[in-house]
């Protein structure tokens, strides 16, 4: 799977070795022993006590940046102008930008957020859910992220909701981001929660393997969650098992594929002028992105 | 077909006859007494919409009736999806303006903003003061605008016409209001990342005082032809009731959930664009029912009036867009005799005297500029709640990603909560009390 992520190394910040993709199938926290041979042919510190990483420790250690980095990159980029198929004509051809992966955050996090964190940590530990359903912790744009454990979502979210320390009272928005077809786990389904209580936003995040687009849906605990998953269903192909009825919902039932994802193509017809001219659809002109 | 009673009269072949138009067809209905048998009863599902005026826009109901009663209540969006979040991702983040726009059409200038705030977040700038400012009066008048559409549509559903064309009036005047100041009475693409795309044009002060003052007269009208009128109330109390734990679980915000007793107004609890600065209330009620919902419409009018007034006040001379280059947009816009466009200075400039000026102009126009890597969630309050904004970026000129948290789309949800045990006339009333809008839901 590593091959398929070339850009990890790279920007991974604090990740000390050549960091191994969170394995999509086999992410587990409760893993077997496959996964952590195979973390130790890449040449990863293997983890202690069969719970590779816990993001957040109540002592205060934050090994955050362990061994296997929770928030796979995205795309890799070459040359400048995102033109290919002619000459190197700027001379800048041979550049090559990794892809980014946001970086664990480091204690101290400033803000409510080390509190918050250590709450966090308290409350599942309470609930008797494993430490390592947080795989990472991302403090970026004062806002902060938690990469969480697929099989963990439904607990984490019932954690956060009824936790009286707390109270993420509303799941504000559940969507999707797809990275893009070059990018390992690229599906990544996104959880705005909201406390009204203590005026805090929280994001969670779980990345996906697009041959495995399976996670335990949150309608139980946010009903709120029922569209919002329906509609991530439909337009990015993600399975949300326990769903009451998760059907699409933009997209006429009888629909092939799920247009969000970065491989369906966008569509539409050249713009005709007199005289010959023509323009092509948005998706076929040159991209400078 | 085991409905039908072994007794049941056989069904006849519609009788035809042959015109020159093509062979005419006579259809003629049977009893439903003849067809089902006594195990049944009762129970029917009707699908109203998505082609119907009452239903608000291309929204479908699919209800089932037991007699005047809804039983079961459902309602299938999609009709008026246009892909917008996925266009988004094939233009640059300034070209993203024009199709966030038309999401919420009544409520386009919060779209922008919204939109504008999340990309001004992930670089990390923050658009000048006097941007800022016009944004709040923009935002506040449009909210204006939004909920007069909102009493008037909901007027009409419930039969009352001159609510209609009453609130269709005033929000005409919105309209023209906001089509002099951005140049479009709707989609303004006016809002861009950075600050606006160009300063109000002269005498708007007159003219935003000019339509507070209209406002301040014409607004005592609703409550004189709405508010207290009997029929009004009697089709509006106690009906559509969802209380707070309701709202919470369903996620409905807005005036849905200020109806329900909780002041949670994002002006208030996260403040943005500076709305702390200004001296305003946020109505709330206990009732939880649409007419609640319908008076904290209004009074939400007489407030924003209020907001408008102080942002007059508070507009200074300054620039309206960012300093920094890389992100403001080169043109410098003007009237000439053939519409909108360049001015012949800025033309005049890169045609004739700066060749770095026109590559510039060119690159940022057409390449757009990159946004650092990473993602942000901007979430402001629209008149029908919480408008939230995720976007990704992976450090290119064009989003990876752009979801809009709309609250018709959310709000819609609870629709089924709010119906489900009254009667089919309440339906309506609900549905008009949520205000969706689908080009918002749908997107």
């Amino acid at each position: 799977m590593a091959d398929e992520n070339p850009g990890t190394g790279g920007t991974a910040g604090t990740s000390k070795e050549n960091a191994e993709p969170t394995g999509g199938p086999h992410s587990s926290a409760e893993s077997s022993g496959a996964d952590v041979a195979a973390q130790r042919a890449d040449g990863g510190t293997p983890p202690a006590s069969g719970e590779p990483e816990q993001a957040v420790d109540p002592a205060g250690v934050t090994p955050e940046g362990g061994n296997r980095l929770a928030a796979p990159a995205s795309r890799t980029r070459e040359g400048m102008f995102g033109v290919t198929g002619s000459g190197d004509t700027s001379g800048f051809g041979g550049l090559r930008l990794p892809g980014y992966a946001p970086a664990p955050a480091e204690r101290p996090f400033g803000g409510w957020f080390d509190q918050f964190a250590d709450d966090l940590a308290e409350a599942l530990q309470e609930r008797g859910v494993a430490r390592g359903a947080v795989q990472q912790i991302t403090i970026d744009r004062g806002e902060i992220t938690f990469y969480v454990r697929r099989e963990r979502i439904l607990d984490l979210c019932r954690t956060l909701r009824d936790d009286e320390g707390l109270r993420f009272e509303m799941c504000s928005s559940v969507s999707g981001v797809d990275y893009g077809e070059a990018v390992a786990q690229r599906l990544h389904v996104v959880y705005h929660l909201l406390s009204m209580t203590y005026r805090r936003r929280i994001r969670l995040e779980v990345a996906l393997d697009v041959d495995d687009p399976h996670l335990p849906s949150v309608v139980e605990v946010y009903p709120t969650a029922d569209w919002h998953e329906r509609e991530t269903w439909d337009m990015f192909g993600v399975v949300f098992d326990g769903h009451p009825a998760l059907t699409r919902i933009l997209m006429p039932d009888d629909w092939d594929g799920h247009p969000q994802r970065k491989d369906y193509p966008l569509g539409g017809i050249p713009v005709e002028y007199k005289g010959g001219a023509e323009i092509l659809p948005p998706d076929e002109r040159r991209s400078y992105s | 077909m085991t409905d039908i009673r072994p007794d049941a009269p056989t069904p006849t072949p519609a009788p035809e006859r042959d015109t020159t138009e093509g062979t005419i067809f006579t259809v003629t209905g049977g009893d439903w007494d003849t067809l089902l048998d006594e195990q049944h009863d009762d129970r029917i599902v009707i699908n109203m919409g998505p082609q119907h005026p009452s239903t608000h826009g291309v929204l479908r109901l699919v209800l089932e009736l037991e007699g005047e009663t809804v039983q079961q209540a459902r309602s299938v969006i999609g009709y008026l999806h246009t892909g917008i979040e996925k266009n988004c991702e094939y233009r640059t983040w300034t070209q993203g303006v024009t199709f966030v726009t038309r999401m919420d059409y009544l409520a386009p200038i919060f779209n922008e903003v919204g939109y504008c705030l999340a990309i001004e977040k992930l670089l990390g700038i923050e658009a000048p003061r006097r941007a800022t400012v016009a944004r709040v009066l923009l935002m506040e008048l449009n909210r204006i605008g939004s909920h007069l559409v909102c009493l008037a549509t909901g007027g009409m559903e419930l039969g009352a016409l001159t609510g209609m064309t009453a609130g269709f009036r005033e929000r005409e005047e919105v309209l023209h209001l906001l089509e002099f100041l951005t140049g479009l009475r709707m989609n303004h693409a006016y809002v861009r990342p950075g600050g606006l795309a160009q300063d109000f044009p002269e005498g708007w002060a007159e003219k935003v005082t000019e339509l507070v003052a209209v406002m301040r007269s014409r607004l005592p009208d609703y409550d004189k032809l709405l508010t207290g009128q009997p029929i009004w109330r009697q089709r509006l109390e106690k009906v559509g009731y969802l209380p707070l734990d309701g709202c919470l679980a369903l996620g409905a915000t807005g005036p849905i959930l200020r109806a329900a007793g909780l002041p949670w107004d994002l002006r208030k609890v996260e403040p943005y664009c500076g709305y702390e600065e200004y001296d305003f209330e946020v109505p709330t009620a206990t009732e939880a029912d649409c007419y609640a919902r319908y008076r904290l419409r209004v009074a939400e009018m007489h407030e924003s009036l209020k907001i408008v007034e102080q942002a007059v006040a508070k507009m200074e001379p300054g620039p309206v867009m960012v300093a920094d280059r890389k992100v403001a947009w080169p043109a410098q816009l003007s009237v000439g005799s053939d519409g909108m466009g360049n001015t012949l200075e800025h033309v005049r400039k890169i045609m004739g005297q700066s060749m770095e000026s026109l590559i510039h102009h060119f690159k940022l126009v057409t390449e757009g500029f990159s946004v650092p890597p990473g993602q942000v969630y901007q979430a402001i309050e629209s008149p029908r709640g919480e408008l939230g904004f995720h976007l990704v970026s992976d450090g290119g000129t064009r989003p990876v990603r752009v979801h809009a948290r709309e609250p018709s789309f959310v709000n819609l949800q609870s629709m089924p909560a709010m119906s489900e045990g009254g009667m089919i006339s309440d339906v309506i009333a609900a549905v008009a009390s949520i205000d969706p809008v689908m080009g918002g839901v749908d997107r």
